[in-house]
């Protein structure tokens, strides 16, 4: 049988969702055989590939580049879950939402910094008006809320997918939730 | 007062006229969702969780506010009933900012506990992220407007036991804002008795204790059905 080409993708996140997915610990052994990673904050590719089958997605849609990625990632992947708050709902990284990008700069690089007081215009990926949750921009095959969604909720939804099966909603509620 | 008999799901119970259909429910063990309900206030019927169908009506008729009459046949739980009422549930999170993970309530919060029970993993309506206020004028208790459904328990009980009505609503529609006084900030309010009654009976993070952290903030209100029935006897 051929390995199920797997992706995992961090946008605007703490990496708590990726932390939480490592939590699975020793069950990541389960899993490892039957995957192959070939995109991930945790190896080394650069480009996201072609023809994943499965890609978690940590993070809301904060910036350009996000915006970007995510476009990129749904028509490269069969099944994208939204993994977490931010991801689901835009949780943390919203808060900023109640106020303008310039104002939130301001706050960032002027007053709140010490030395160097600059709003950078390179490098750094502009932000977006709002930080918004994934399924505004691209269709979501699988909502996993959670901050960050437990370990077991992670492993069950994972072993589902390998066994063929599409987890369900009702499944996914009883094992994480929106703060969780 | 008449009895009447009515079924709910199918079960045949009596009821006395004056009881409403969640009355009713509540004393057969039928589980409707709610809200805006909390037992020992008026029920107003504002969050629609606890719609019902009614035989004969294509209306779905709030439970709370609904009284029961003779031969009625309701309805708790149909696929109609827990697409709207799932719906409700997303337009309350998409209308204000409920960032669950750091919230005072996260984990002991009533639409929090919904979401679980209605399926919910996301919201399929755009969120609104309005510019909302937090009042923490006061010396023991805050306001945070992220969080409130609107429910007007704070203004029920505030009301309808500690007689102060220090609560009201301004606005209308999605602008609606609970209030303190004559829209001031709630220290400046001559008539609150910082009782703290709006608080506990409070669903969400929207009205807390100072002092707590995220998840820490736990409400008591057993205190509710007792002070309710003494107000009751008093009349």
């Amino acid at each position: 049988m051929s390995k199920t080409r797997f992706a995992t993708v961090w946008m605007d996140g703490c990496s708590g969702c990726h932390m939480s997915f490592l939590d699975m610990d020793e069950r990541i052994l389960q899993i490892a055989p039957l995957i192959d990673l070939v995109y991930s904050p945790l190896v080394d590719a650069k480009v996201f590939p072609e023809n994943v089958d499965v890609v978690l997605i940590e993070g809301a849609v904060s910036s350009e580049e996000d915006l970007e990625k995510i476009l990129k990632v749904r028509t490269r992947s069969k099944f994208l879950i939204a993994l977490g708050d931010c991801a689901v709902t835009s949780n943390v990284p919203g808060m900023r939402n109640q106020f303008t990008v310039e104002e939130v700069e301001t706050r960032a690089y002027i007053e709140n910094a010490g030395y160097n007081q600059h709003i950078p215009h390179e490098v750094i990926p502009a932000l977006l008006p709002k930080s918004r949750p994934v399924h505004e921009f691209v269709n979501v095959d699988l909502f996993v809320p959670g901050c960050p969604p437990p370990a077991d909720a992670i492993f069950h939804v994972l072993s589902e997918l390998l066994a063929g099966r599409v987890p369900d909603a009702t499944e996914v509620s009883k094992l994480t939730r929106f703060g969780k | 007062m008449a009895v009447t008999t009515l079924k709910i799901d199918g079960k045949e119970v009596s009821a006395n006229e004056d009881e409403t259909i969640l009355d009713v429910a509540f004393q057969a063990g039928i589980k409707i969702p709610t809200l805006c309900h909390i037992e020992g206030l008026t029920d107003i019927g504002a969050c629609r969780m606890c719609i019902v169908e009614v035989a004969g009506s294509n209306k779905l008729q709030p439970a709370c506010t609904t009284k029961v009459k003779d031969g009625m046949e309701i309805t708790t739980q149909t696929a109609r009933l827990k697409k709207y009422r799932k719906m409700v549930l997303e337009m309350l999170f998409s209308e204000r900012n409920h960032v669950c993970a750091v919230c005072v309530s996260n984990g002991n919060c009533d639409l929090q506990t919904l979401a679980v029970e209605h399926d919910l993993t996301h919201v399929r309506m755009p969120y609104l992220y309005p510019k909302t206020e937090i009042d923490a004028s006061h010396e023991w208790f805050a306001l945070d407007q992220n969080r409130c459904v609107l429910c007007q328990r704070c203004v029920r009980v505030c009301d309808e036991i500690e007689g102060a009505h220090v609560w009201d609503v301004s606005g209308r529609g999605v602008q609606s804002r609970v209030i303190t006084g004559l829209n001031e900030p709630w220290a400046d309010s001559d008539t609150c008795t910082s009782c703290g009654k709006c608080v506990q009976v409070c669903p969400t993070g929207a009205l807390s204790n100072k002092g707590k952290a995220t998840g820490e903030m736990t409400k008591h209100r057993e205190f509710l059905p007792y002070l309710a029935q003494r107000r009751h006897d008093h009349k």
